[in-house]
């Protein structure tokens, strides 16, 4: 009777159900996983095949024509689009098509290369300024100094800063990323200081705090990612304002100089003939310019989703 | 009561302190600038270097000083400075940069804080609306309006507006300054990459605030989602924006060259660029210190704002 009734409460386990706990799905490591991420989302990977396709272009575009980006057409100036000149011709009778790719050249080394250095002059001083202060008196006067530095770089007149270096080095596309360069990177600096001051309070810096781990640990892997869609966000600014800046400085004299093409040159050029009707003097490097832009964002909002490991599904 | 504060070391002291470091500041950027100035070559009367007699350009580099060796020029213009005196402009020799700064200044800050204004409420919206419907089609219309923002500069929007706005619909007036309206289509090419900008901040920190712990608290407690996007998500997210608007208020509110020269608005904005190149030292200075002060209180006051913000962010060692 008793033991009958204990037969119905407690009943053999079905070995089966231990299955439960083994873990199913493979373990990867963060950087597999980031690639699955990549892969799988649509809108990252248009971005980076349009990056891909605008490099190869900028590679090969201008030899698809027989015209190179100086030839110039008096008698042909002015032309829209047409089977001839795809992209029209400017107003020097030169063939857009060929000077819209050879201007991917220059304006995409301009805006990658400045980029990069912004990133890793701003990470490195932002970085350590943000989680420096408020700790100890040594702490406090690092941040103090570091961001008195950057206050005096934002203060001090570009403008003045570009034409000494003109004087100085010669004139080309690595004084203009130099001069960009310069003062490029303050802005992230600052933005990046503002995240880590916020998110060095978070709960698991204390614990890495308390379980010893170093400073430069805590800042470049605990600090630093968690940082990361600001700073994405920032570096897809940082590639058009470059590009830009380097068509002021050409406008100004100071850049790129006929009959060499960037974007901004280009686009610059157009202001003068877009309100007599020209408009694919305008249209093509501004396109270019837009879809360069769209390509970085779609792809680095992209990698900030991959990047994130709660997003894991 | 003052004492007190300045004693414990805590915010009061912060702050006198960074008053304090803000003066050495703008002295270091002067000095820097005058060197920097100095050090590049050229004149501001090289184009009546044909037309005057050597005695006559002698006189007035005298009257300017620049006759001076330059530490002695360096010393004479710290000087004035001191009593806020900054100076004759050599290019307008009926006004003074003092006059300058104060006849551009209030019309470059209408226009600045106009534009700042449309930036900020439009770029933060969009912003929220893009990241409450992340991956959906809000957000992705949202942050296409953003990625053209970015990419159509000031200098290629300002003449399209002026051309269908006022030239082909006769809406509003072409350029010039003088009523409200002729601010509108300057403050609109002005706002919309800062605008772009924000929005696309604001989305990224939205996104990562929104799933954190304290939202999910604050849903579970039954707060409406209003109060959980406003109280709980914009001040959590709103830092960066912050930090960006910092240097964006200076450089806005004191003029910029590019879009008073499209619209031809009397502002401040065009002697930071022709004092340049006209070698105008005063003015060069003038409006390098100007813009120094409005900066460095501006950085300082973002500094400040981010423990109203989140009272957890320590700035000082001292607990404040």
């Amino acid at each position: 009777m008793i033991s009958q009734k204990e037969d119905a409460l407690f009943r053999p386990i079905d070995r089966s159900r231990l299955e439960s706990d083994v873990i199913q799905r493979p373990s990867l490591s963060f950087g597999k996983q980031v690639l699955i991420n990549i892969v799988k989302n649509k809108m990252a990977m248009l971005g980076a095949i349009l990056l891909f396709a605008i490099v190869i272009m900028a590679i090969v575009g201008p030899h698809l024509v027989p015209y190179s980006y100086s030839d110039q057409n008096l008698a042909n100036g002015s032309q829209p689009p047409s089977s001839k000149h795809w992209f029209g011709t400017d107003d020097l009778g030169r063939d857009m098509w060929s000077r819209t790719w050879y201007g991917a050249r220059i304006s995409l080394t301009v805006g990658l290369v400045a980029a990069l250095i912004d990133l890793v002059i701003g990470v490195l001083v932002g970085g350590i300024s943000g989680y420096m202060a408020g700790r100890g008196k040594l702490g406090d006067r690092i941040d103090n100094i570091l961001m008195r530095i950057v206050e005096i770089l934002y203060g001090i007149p570009y403008l003045l800063v570009v034409i000494l270096l003109m004087v100085i080095m010669e004139q080309g596309l690595w004084t203009i990323i130099i001069a960009l360069s310069i003062t490029g990177w303050v802005g992230m600096a600052r933005i990046i200081r503002g995240q880590i001051l916020q998110l060095k309070q978070q709960e698991y810096v204390m614990a890495a705090q308390k379980l010893g781990t170093s400073h430069a640990k805590i800042i470049f892997r605990h600090l630093l990612p968690n940082a990361l869609g600001i700073i994405i966000v920032n570096l897809t600014f940082t590639i058009p304002q470059a590009i830009f800046a380097e068509s002021f400085l050409s406008f100004l004299g100071l850049g790129v100089q006929a009959p060499f093409a960037s974007w901004g040159t280009m686009a610059n050029d157009a202001l003068g003939v877009i309100l007599n009707g020209q408009w694919w003097r305008l249209f093509f490097p501004g396109f270019m310019i837009a879809l360069t832009m769209f390509a970085f964002n779609v792809f680095g909002d992209g990698l900030q989703d991959a990047l994130d490991p709660r997003t894991r599904k | 009561m003052i004492r007190e504060t300045l004693k414990e070391g805590g915010m009061g002291m912060y702050i006198v302190k960074r008053l304090l470091t803000m003066i050495v500041t703008i002295w270091l950027i002067a000095t820097l600038t005058f060197i920097i100035m100095k050090s590049i070559p050229g004149d501001p009367f090289a184009s009546d270097a044909n037309v005057l007699p050597e005695e006559v350009l002698q006189n007035i580099r005298a009257k300017y000083n620049l006759d001076k060796p330059l530490p002695v020029q360096y010393v004479l213009y710290m000087k004035n400075l001191l009593t806020f005196d900054l100076g004759p402009s050599i290019q307008s020799e009926t006004r003074d940069v003092n006059t300058l700064i104060a006849d551009g200044f209030p019309v470059s800050a209408v226009l600045g804080l106009q534009s700042l204004v449309i930036a900020l409420l439009f770029g933060i919206l969009l912003g929220i609306i893009a990241a409450l419907n992340h991956n959906r089609l809000l957000d992705r219309l949202a942050m296409f309006l953003a990625i053209i923002g970015i990419s159509v500069p000031s200098f290629i929007l300002a003449p399209l507006l002026i051309k269908y706005f006022a030239v082909e619909w006769k809406l509003l007036p072409v350029a010039s300054w003088g009523t409200w309206a002729h601010s509108i289509l300057p403050s609109i090419a002005l706002a919309t990459t800062p605008m772009a900008v924000i929005a696309r901040f604001m989305r990224s920190s939205m996104l990562e605030v929104m799933q954190q712990n304290y939202i999910k608290t604050a849903e579970a407690k039954g707060l409406s989602p209003a109060t959980i996007v406003i109280k709980h998500g914009i001040r959590n997210a709103i830092l960066p924006v912050i930090t960006f608007i910092g240097p964006l208020f200076a450089v806005l509110i004191t003029g910029t060259f590019v879009i008073e020269k499209i619209f031809a608005i009397p502002g401040l904005g065009k002697y930071f660029v022709d004092s340049i190149f006209n070698r105008d030292y005063p003015v060069i200075l003038g409006t390098t210190v100007f813009f120094s002060t409005i900066l460095v209180i501006t950085l300082f006051l973002v500094d400040i704002s981010y423990r109203l913000i989140d009272p957890r962010i320590k700035l000082t060692s001292r607990g404040d």
